[in-house]
């Protein structure tokens, strides 16, 4: 309190040392603890970014990584422990002091204007202005975002909406929205969720290239085998204390992994195959305009096929025109060998065809309502009597699939929006299961999962193959695909470009698959 | 085990947001009790508790539509196009026994809120603009049918005032029709299917749908609903009064949302409790009679409303990011545990 007290005064009038003279370290957090009420999220951390260096953290959900980005940008200031940039210490008070160092951050969701150009998000706060008007400089605006755009590569229209732009667009639009920032500490938590290989590589490269400019990037990510690929130091973070700092010479994948969760896990994807039983589902010359045509592959009890492609592919709008929320506009869907119309997710249910999608929120579950609530939800049918609800029953079967999933909170009355995202992807899965679905459509589930959940998933996933049901794997993540998957389906431009065993599968082969376009 | 079971529930109930407005009432009460005894004669909070019953009773009905993502701006006049009309029915059949005219009453609000659940179910009309037409044209009604005279005190029969003088099982009707209502749409909301459904509605429209509840259907009834408890309380408003203007009404859907917004009714929808509205309402009902005892004039009324709205809001606000932060705290805890 007090030191906040002094700070505001003394600090108000920041001065970062802007370029110029050679500094020792870009940032320095020392001895930095955070302290919630009853927990400590932070214990004495000390942690070090040099120039031109991408320094890589990682470790599981609640590990405390969160936090110390917070405390970097500003959003949350220590209790113990003092923040140097460009060596000189500095006590932020709020976000906007960060900025104002050349701290830039990019999270996994993009925090955009839906509503406005791309042009306007980049730059919402720093528009230029005449200086007699005040009025923004509207052209200058729009050439400076197409030139920004164009030195990356990419194919956007600056005039264009943000809400018009899928999810890695969306990213790439916060990238440049930094960039324009000037920022010299370009922090990136999970950036990589929502894009796939193609769209990876390329962010590594413009990370090169701000690395090359001098820029200092602190990489956040689940994914080792990224982090060994873009890093040069990696620091492991559990339970908030710094287990331990490294070169990436030095470092390997299993290494990483026992530090972060201290143990060693070597099965990372223990896919055990099942014998396949009779044919569940079966997709013939499947077509929507402007999404998918010709899609024709068949499922079986014990499957998992998945379902790669690049972002944009149409593996999604397969899945859902599969779940009855789109209408197919030629082809055939049969289930049990019998032909089926599925004009809307209810009736896919009664079929037992069941989505799990991308974002969980959106389409999966009523955050406002309890865990209870919504594993019930779909089989409101069961649980009533003469229009009444029993709440006994509703209960059992919820506590059933809550334990079967193995879900954390503190309760079956629990909010399931205040529910980690790991937490919230199960409940998706319960819910589901409760309803008997025997296809189920996962688009992207360990997506934004840290190590310990997206093993818990894959788990879950052959207990569920051994019990006969059949899942539709859509996943980005190619060693996913290839560890997981007894069938590998591979979707581009809306086509079925190959379907191979996972035996005859490689990363490569199927990457070629899903961007090269005759 | 029983002990800590107990004080778990304890605890829980504490963390309510209900919770929170019972202590304010408490304390308004204790307040005004102090500054001036005549609050709390037993004469007093007969008066006190007929107001707010009639509340409780639009309130229910707006907490619904408001739970469903949408709102009924219609209330006002509703209630008063069912009670001008029944009053007329009075005045011209005084033999006609009161049961009779509370069905009519009752009917008359079932017609206007269906009209507003259709445009808005089938019509797809956002229920703000549906229902802030409907208000003026009910409204134009009630001009239309009294010709513009007034239902005055003399016009009522005895049978009618009776309504709200008389008891039942020693508590004033209007009292205890009510707690009924009350109790009916607790357990609709909390143990009928449909009332789950409305909080689905509301909280996530695209997974309800994905579930396979049509929102349509369920719009429609709740707009239904309320145009019915409105036109309840029509009857039970002029019978109150003894009197039926062409104005009669005018404003009542905002305290209905206020009465709903202090109750903890999000007006985002997916959230809310018929026990929240009852203390919502209490609330009201303790401040308007309050400053009626005070002696301010009627007009401040509507502005002590907006005022009660905006710090019931603004106290949610507040409580929401404190709740926020110890749930996630409570996450972290959980994610730590290995």
């Amino acid at each position: 309190m007090v030191t906040w007290f002094l700070s505001y005064g003394l600090f108000n009038k920041l001065f970062c040392n802007v370029g110029g003279n050679r500094v020792e370290k870009l940032l320095r957090l020392e001895n930095i603890t955070k302290r919630f009420t009853g927990t400590l999220a932070l214990h004495n951390v000390d942690f070090d970014l040099n120039e031109g260096e991408v320094h890589a953290i990682i470790g599981e959900n609640g590990a405390g990584k969160s936090t110390l980005i917070k405390i970097i940008t500003g959003y949350h200031q220590p209790n113990t422990g003092k923040i140097f940039v460009e060596d000189k210490e500095v006590i932020f008070n709020d976000t906007r002091s960060s900025y104002k160092c050349g701290i830039a951050a990019i999270y996994q969701e993009a925090s955009l204007f839906q509503d406005l150009t791309i042009a306007e998000n980049i730059y919402m706060g720093h528009q230029e202005v005449n200086p007699v008007t005040k009025s923004i400089r509207w052209r200058k605006i729009y050439n400076d975002a197409s030139a920004l755009i164009k030195s990356l590569d990419v194919d956007l229209n600056p005039r264009a909406l943000v809400k018009s732009l899928g999810f890695a667009e969306k990213q790439l639009v916060e990238i440049i929205k930094a960039l324009s920032m000037n920022a010299k500490i370009l922090i990136m938590d999970e950036p990589t969720s929502a894009l796939t290989s193609e769209e990876v590589d390329y962010l590594f490269s413009i990370t090169k290239k701000l690395r090359e400019q001098g820029t200092g990037i602190i990489f956040i990510s689940h994914k080792i085998d990224e982090v060994m690929e873009i890093a040069d130091r990696v620091t492991v973070l559990r339970d908030g204390k710094i287990i331990g700092t490294d070169k990436k010479e030095n470092l390997n994948r299993d290494r990483l992994i026992s530090m972060m969760v201290g143990r060693n896990l070597d099965n990372f994807f223990p896919r055990t195959r099942t014998k396949a039983g009779k044919t569940l589902l079966e997709v013939k010359n499947l077509f929507r305009a402007g999404e998918f045509k010709d899609i024709s592959f068949s499922l079986k009890e014990g499957e998992i096929v998945g379902l790669a492609g690049l972002v944009g592919a149409g593996r999604t709008e397969l899945g859902r025109t599969i779940f009855g929320v789109n209408k197919p506009e030629g082809g055939q869907i049969f289930v049990d060998g019998k032909q089926v119309n599925i004009d809307n997710p209810k009736i896919a249910l009664a079929l037992g065809i069941a989505y799990l999608s991308e974002s969980r929120g959106e389409y999966g579950l009523i955050l406002q309502m309890d865990i209870t609530k919504n594993i019930t939800l779909p089989i409101l049918d069961k649980v009533t009597h003469f229009g009444c609800l029993n709440k006994t029953k509703e209960r059992k079967i919820a506590e059933e699939y809550y334990n079967i999933l193995d879900i954390r909170s503190y309760g079956l009355d629990q909010m399931v929006g205040s529910l980690s995202g790991g937490n919230q992807q199960k409940v998706s899965i319960a819910k589901w299961l409760a309803a008997n679905a025997r296809i189920l459509i996962l688009d992207e589930p360990t997506r934004g999962v840290d190590v310990g959940t997206k093993e818990a998933v894959h788990n879950l996933m052959n207990n569920l193959t051994k019990e006969g049901i059949a899942i539709l794997m859509i996943s980005s993540e190619l060693p996913e695909i290839i560890g997981m998957s007894d069938r590998i389906l591979v979707m581009n431009t809306g086509i079925l470009t190959k379907e191979l065993d996972r035996s005859e599968a490689s990363q490569e082969g199927i990457l070629k698959a899903a961007i090269i376009t005759k | 085990m029983a002990n800590n079971n107990f004080k778990n529930y304890l605890s829980g109930v504490i963390k309510r947001r209900e919770f929170a407005v019972f202590i304010v009432m408490v304390v308004i009460i204790l307040a005004v009790g102090l500054r001036n005894p005549t609050f709390l004669t037993g004469e007093n909070w007969n008066d006190l508790l007929i107001y707010s019953s009639i509340l409780i009773i639009v309130s229910i009905g707006q907490m619904m539509t408001i739970t469903t993502g949408g709102i009924d701006l219609s209330i006002g006049s509703v209630l008063a196009l069912s009670g001008m009309s029944v009053g007329i029915i009075m005045r011209e059949y005084p033999s006609l026994h009161p049961l009779i005219l509370i069905l009519i009453s009752v009917l008359i609000g079932l017609g206007c809120g269906t009209v507003n659940g259709l445009i808005i179910s089938k019509g797809n009309v956002h229920p703000l603009i549906t229902t802030l037409a409907t208000l003026t044209i009910y409204r134009g009604l009630v001009v239309e049918v009294s010709q513009n005279k007034w239902i005055i005190y003399m016009d009522f029969t005895e049978k009618v005032k009776a309504i709200a003088r008389g008891n039942i099982f020693g508590i004033n009707n209007i009292i205890f029709i009510a707690i009924v209502v009350a109790l009916v749409f607790y357990y609709f909301l909390g143990y009928v299917r449909k009332g789950r459904e409305i909080y689905a509605i509301g909280g996530n429209p695209e997974a309800a749908k994905f579930v396979g509840i049509k929102q349509g259907n369920v719009q429609l009834l709740v707009y239904m609903l309320s145009g019915a408890l409105s036109g309840l309380a029509g009857i039970l408003w002029i019978s109150r009064v003894a009197l039926v203007q062409s104005t009669s009404g005018l404003g009542y859907e905002m305290m209905a949302v206020a009465a709903c917004v202090v109750g903890g009714v999000s007006i985002y929808g997916g959230v809310g409790t018929v026990v929240g509205l009852i203390l919502g309402s209490l609330v009201l009902g303790i401040i308007i009679n309050a400053l009626e005892l005070i002696g301010i004039a009627d007009f401040w009324k509507m502005s002590v409303q907006g005022l009660v709205i905006l710090l019931a809001v603004i106290f949610d606000t507040v409580l929401s990011h404190r709740v926020l932060e110890q749930l996630r705290r409570q996450r972290r805890v959980f994610n730590v545990k290995k």
